[in-house]
């Protein structure tokens, strides 16, 4: 199979008050279409940096990331957002959702830098909101569902635009074992009805081996398979 | 129109502290309006003073009296037109607490020099007529509830005992600014009886009211009249109204620099307000901002959301403050011994002021949480915590 994504020799460092803080070593992985990859790794080894290197909302010091056949790395801040725009949707472990707005106008976020016309975007917001089973629950603000509910809305806003790639930066962290189980089944479902390509970081045993494919990192290096 | 949805959720987040940025906003909008009204109104009362009329009057105070005698000599001076004049009556209307001006006029002349009080030619007849009547502005005839042909009666106090007067007309004024809250009543009737029972105050004015040719002769004509009386009991000063006007009102110009000063202090303080407010908004919603950021929003979204929130709680505030400036400068009005202000109202270009001042304000408090918006990037944005 293809590679969606090639990460060639990738180094990042953030500066702190002139310290150079050095997170990720010289990384290269290859992650192919139709993959639901887990990355595991101690708090702190540069798992969240490498996902956001990869979905491109950061970029890397050093290195070259092509997705989808775009060097991502070489793109200039808006180009870089029309790109996430179209190609990546975003999961994070606090769901992110806007407070003030609805279940429904939440998942119409994205929509509202489309063309598509106010009956096309409702028809495709009630498609991903009846997929992740909350048909009923889109006019719904955010404080009246549940962590599990809450976390379902922010996955049907990552679908809704179709995107081919899925980052999910620990989707189960904070949920209790009922609504993690069912978030990690929708993903599976996401991966193989819909052919996602996931990338899941999780320091969660329980949630990798959902994944097919697991990698470890250890203070900015990959380790083992 | 999402994003305007999502100003005005924005917006009401924290409805207490909307409400009091709005409210706070909103006073000071008020307080601005009624010290620009009392700076205008102050203002206007020497705008409404006419350039081609002087003012003469004793040399060393306008409290001494002239003769009446100078009225003639006055008028064969080059480039005078007519000439009438006025004393100060004083005297209480029912109340002393009821202000506006009273005075004794020329009946014959006053109209002809005070072109801005308009009456109609019969009123003026009848005026001019008897030894007792008298004309009033429009205000006061509002105010008082006086018809024409109603009894009017002075307790004086200039001139000591009761004075009876009939209300023969009452003038409306011709501009916004003009004072239509005088009382105005013949000088003879007045001086009959000084002759019988004060002699050595009889046959004296005030001040002459003096209508010239061409303004831009007001200098030569005032050296003109004062060069007569050169030398005699009673020398004159004589200036344009313009000046007379401003001598009489500057004594509480400081107070009124002050005024004007403080209104636009206010509005630097209420820009403070509603800076720290939408700080404040923008920084609890860091988090949201690199949502928003993540999903492909662009600066000129971000800044339309936070710019676009700024300005609706300023004009709201704006336009409270506006609508409610005026009942309460009309409570002002109220308040105010009658008649203390010849003429209350608020300009148009006070609301303007105001309102474009509380859009710039909206624009300016906006500046600084747009400016950290937009500087923080995405990841670090993730990691704020408030
Ligand atoms: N924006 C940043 N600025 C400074 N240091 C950062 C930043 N992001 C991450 N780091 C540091 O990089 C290291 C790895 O962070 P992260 O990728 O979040 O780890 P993980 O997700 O595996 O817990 C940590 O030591 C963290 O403090
Ligand atoms: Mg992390």
């Amino acid at each position: 199979m293809a590679s969606l994504i090639t990460v060639q020799n990738v180094s990042k460092s953030y500066w702190r008050d002139k310290i150079e803080i050095p997170v990720l070593n010289n990384i290269s992985i290859n992650v192919e279409q139709g993959e639901f990859l887990a990355l595991m790794g101690p708090s702190g080894s540069g798992k969240t940096t490498l996902l956001n290197l990869i979905a491109g909302i950061d970029k890397p010091s050093n290195g070259n990331i092509i997705v989808n056949g775009t060097d991502i790395s070489s793109l200039g801040e808006s180009a870089l957002a029309k790109w996430r725009a179209n190609n990546v949707g975003f999961i994070f472990q606090f769901y992110n959702l806007i407070p003030v707005l609805s279940a429904f106008e939440n998942v119409e976020l994205p929509l509202l830098l489309t063309k598509l016309s106010k009956a096309q975007r409702k028809k495709q917001v009630e498609t991903a909101l009846t997929l992740v089973g909350l048909g009923d629950r889109m006019h719904h603000s955010p404080k009246q569902l549940s962590g599990g509910q809450e976390q379902r809305v922010a996955i049907a806003r990552a679908i809704v635009t179709d995107p081919v790639l899925l980052v999910a930066d620990e989707p189960t962290g904070d949920l209790d074992r009922h609504s993690a189980e069912e978030i990690l089944t929708l993903m599976e479902r996401l991966n193989k009805e819909f052919q996602k390509t996931i990338i899941m970081v999780t320091h969660d045993p329980h949630a990798a081996e959902r994944a097919k494919l697991v990698k470890h990192l250890e203070k900015g290096d990959l380790v083992g398979a | 129109m999402k994003i305007l949805k999502l100003i005005f959720a924005n917006a009401l987040r924290h409805k207490l502290r909307t409400f009091l940025t709005v409210l706070g906003i909103a006073i000071a909008v008020i307080a601005f309006g009624v010290l620009r009204t009392v700076v205008t109104v102050w203002d206007s009362s020497v705008d409404a003073a006419a350039a081609n009329r002087l003012i003469t009057r004793q040399a060393v105070s306008f409290i001494f009296p002239l003769p009446y005698a100078y009225k003639e000599k006055i008028l064969n001076v080059d480039g005078v037109k007519n000439v009438s004049f006025a004393n100060w009556f004083g005297g209480v209307y029912k109340d002393k607490n009821n202000f506006f001006a009273r005075l004794c006029v020329d009946a014959e002349t006053i109209f002809d020099v005070m072109q801005e009080f308009l009456i109609t030619p019969e009123e003026l007849a009848n005026f001019k007529k008897e030894r007792n009547a008298c004309v009033i502005g429009q205000d006061i005839a509002t105010q008082y509830n006086i018809k024409v042909g109603d009894q009017m009666v002075l307790e004086g106090d200039i001139f000591p005992g009761r004075w009876e007067f009939v209300v023969r007309g009452i003038y409306k004024p011709k501009n916004k600014n003009t004072d239509d809250t005088q009382m105005l009543f013949h000088w003879t009737y007045v001086d009959e009886r000084m002759k019988v029972e004060s002699p050595t105050r009889a046959g004296n004015v005030g001040w002459y009211i003096v209508l010239i040719n061409d303004a831009n002769k007001a200098a030569e004509i005032s050296e003109g009249i004062d060069a007569i009386f050169k030398n005699s009991s009673a020398e004159t000063k004589t200036e344009t109204e313009k000046a007379f006007t401003q001598g009489f009102v500057s004594a509480s110009g400081a107070i009124i620099t002050a005024m004007n000063f403080m209104s636009f202090v206010i509005i630097g303080i209420i820009m403070l307000v509603l800076a720290n407010t939408m700080i404040m908004a923008a920084r609890e919603r860091t988090r949201e901002y690199a949502v928003l950021k993540t999903l492909g929003f662009s600066a000129f979204h971000l800044v339309g959301l936070i710019l676009g929130e700024s300005l609706v709680i300023a004009l709201i505030g704006g336009g409270v403050g506006i609508t409610l400036t005026y009942p309460i400068v009309a409570g002002f009005e109220q308040a105010m011994p009658k008649g203390f202000f010849p003429f209350f109202f608020i300009e148009p270009i006070t609301t303007i002021i105001a309102m474009s001042a509380a859009i710039l304000i909206g624009i300016l408090a906006s500046i600084f949480p747009i400016q950290r918006a937009l500087k923080t990037n995405i990841v670090d944005g993730f990691r704020f915590v408030g």
